[in-house]
């Protein structure tokens, strides 16, 4: 992996390249980010692509990040490698369910699988896709697995049904219920008063309160 | 006479085909014998490995990557593992470094053994398969002496490997290194020059440099294209950095080019596999800090400290700190690569993989237009694909 002087260089220089297109640009743990406009994504990975200082001839990966408590929910984000400079850089947008982000694959062919799957797997659309079908999950699936509010154990199971001779589906029946640990563990951000305590610590906080009062 | 209406024949190949090399579905679109479309679907393995990964601990997460590419189940974990130690900033100790390129590279004949042998077969050769299975078995005896399985060993954690190697594995393995050129050198006279073989697989699936980048070809695939472009020299991890070996490339980009890239790989990779038994130094095999390593077990009998790490490691696991990282590997395919991105607990937040055969199953359509149908095994079995890693 190169040094991060360099790459901070080269994120320099393609957002001075691109101007206000380019929203952020991050240099954390020796990997760029740059954080974009979404309607500006096809102009920004020609740029890229294309750019004698740049040559991000390969995209590697598009993938999906989902953050329900933000109001543009999705991260789509494109990993980009230029081999003769031996760098990569990440490349990210922000969406919601409806807004759709313009597809990439008139840039790199290889963006269509990737973008299937993101579409499968968040239901983030892809405009001018050329063939936006589902990919990984089964024939007639219904909701986006991978965000976070669809349950990890689905909504319908699949069983060989001697009777009917095929395989029905019916919904989920767990014989036990599904048990998801809370480990954020009180061991480390432990609260400093014991139980019964809170009297001395209000009584404390009452004659701070006071005296600067 | 009346015009003869001709209309394209579509054609299922798979599921539940030996030269599917899986659970590929196929959809062909075929103009008499020759392919004018194939459709790949594909899914049919998943099992939302990545949602999965998300409801387990890091450490929990690291078997499910032995069930991605479950032919070479360790070069796997390693993209994981630098992963987790990427965020983390642990420091592998030199010696569970040096131990993970051994196994990585023995992964790696692992997986070129298996394609190079089912390549063969695919096209008409059964003897390749017959007779290098048994070096296959002897290697996956190696993993499971290191770590108690044949295939998914659960090996290389984050901070190092599992545990060290038992007394006389190294001897073992340099004693197979010294004798499995012989073996390649068999394969080689059976395939390389042979008639049959050679027609089967020149000039057909030809990828071109360009072609190559745009559908984001890695490993033996973009090689065979004529790109020197090896993960393990450019962007070096652990300790590839002090090994010497060559990046073999190809020049025509056919199915035959990627079985000669792999063939060569096979040598470099013993090459590797000697640097590691020889400079291979003592001391740790993972991190000393207990925080992410548990204590070892004398330790353990004793302190009560040692007690705690261990209790709280296997059941709340460790907590990364928030943050993002790509960590890639050159996996016997090609880039495989974990896209991680922590939230500060101990579960990932996000765990994308990149599994390389994706995108070089994508290129099956544009690489089989214009070609017969038995071309499209040949390209399919030269491409390297494993289900497991695919569909995830």
């Amino acid at each position: 992996m190169a040094d991060a002087q360099p790459i901070a260089d080269i994120g320099e220089y393609i957002a001075g390249a691109l101007g206000d297109t380019v929203k952020e640009t991050e240099v954390r743990l020796g990997e760029l980010t740059l954080t974009v406009d979404r309607d500006a994504i096809v102009k920004v990975l020609t740029f890229l692509r294309d750019d004698v200082n740049c040559q991000f001839k390969q995209l590697l990966d598009v993938c999906g990040v989902d953050y329900p408590e933000r109001e543009l929910r999705f991260d789509v984000v494109y990993h980009l490698l230029s081999l003769t400079q031996n760098v990569r850089v990440r490349v990210k947008v922000l969406t919601d369910e409806v807004t759709p982000v313009p597809s990439v694959t008139e840039v790199f062919s290889a963006a269509g699988w990737w973008e299937r799957e993101t579409w499968d797997l968040y239901g983030i659309f892809f405009s001018d896709h050329p063939d936006l079908r589902r990919i990984l999950t089964d024939y007639g699936f219904e909701g986006h697995p991978l965000r976070k509010d669809f349950p990890l154990t689905g909504y319908v199971e699949v069983r060989y049904d001697d009777e009917q001779k095929r395989v029905v589906y019916e919904p989920v029946k767990l014989t036990q219920e599904f048990r998801n640990f809370d480990f954020l563990s009180p061991w480390e951000g432990m609260i400093p008063t014991l139980p019964g305590d809170e009297k001395a610590s209000a009584d404390e906080d009452g004659e701070a309160a006071e005296k600067e009062g | 006479m009346s015009d003869t209406q001709i209309k394209n024949f579509t054609m299922n190949f798979g599921p539940q085909h030996p030269a599917a090399h899986g659970v590929l579905r196929l959809v062909l679109e075929m103009d008499g014998e020759v392919i004018d479309r194939a459709d790949p679907h594909i899914g049919l393995l998943h099992r939302g490995t990545e949602k999965l990964i998300e409801y387990k601990s890091y450490l929990q997460a690291v078997p499910y990557f032995d069930r991605l590419d479950y032919v070479a189940p360790q070069n796997q974990e390693h993209a994981f593992a630098l992963a987790v130690e990427n965020l983390t900033g642990m420091e592998v100790p030199l010696r569970g470094q040096y131990i993970r390129v051994l196994y990585a590279e023995i992964g790696r004949i692992l997986n070129h053994i298996l394609n190079i042998t089912a390549f063969a077969m695919d096209v008409g050769a059964m003897t390749p398969m017959l007779w290098l299975f048994e070096e296959r078995e002897k290697l996956m005896e190696y993993c499971e002496r290191v770590s108690g399985a044949r295939l998914h060993m659960a090996y290389f954690r984050p901070g190092g490997v599992g545990a060290d190697m038992p007394a006389g594995l190294a001897e073992d393995i340099a004693a197979w290194a010294d004798a499995f050129p012989a073996m390649i050198d068999d394969l080689e006279s059976l395939l390389t020059e042979n008639r049959i073989f050679k027609q089967r697989t020149v000039d057909i699936g030809v990828v071109s440099v360009e072609e190559a980048y745009d559908w984001g070809f890695t490993g033996p695939n973009l090689r065979a294209s004529g790109v020197a472009w090896d993960l393990r020299k450019a962007q070096p991890y652990d300790v590839y950095d002090r090994m010497d070996f060559d990046i073999p490339i190809g020049k025509a980009g056919d199915c035959y080019d990627r079985y000669l890239i792999r063939m060569y790989e096979m040598r470099e990779s013993l090459k590797i596999i000697k640097q590691c038994l020889d400079q291979m130094p003592a001391g740790p095999v993972k991190v000393t800090n207990t925080k992410f390593a548990p204590p070892p077990r004398e330790e353990m009998k004793r302190s009560m400290e040692a007690l705690i790490h261990h209790f709280k490691l296997y059941t709340e696991g460790y907590h990364v700190p928030a943050g993002e990282t790509y960590a890639a590997v050159e996996a016997p395919k090609g880039e495989f690569a974990v896209y991680l991105v922590a939230d500060g607990t101990n579960r990932p937040y996000r765990c994308k993989i990149r599994a390389p055969g994706f995108a070089h199953l994508q290129a099956l359509d544009f690489m089989s237009k214009g070609h017969m149908l038995a071309d499209v095994v040949a390209n399919i079995g030269s491409l390297d694909i494993v289900f497991g890693e695919i569909d995830r």
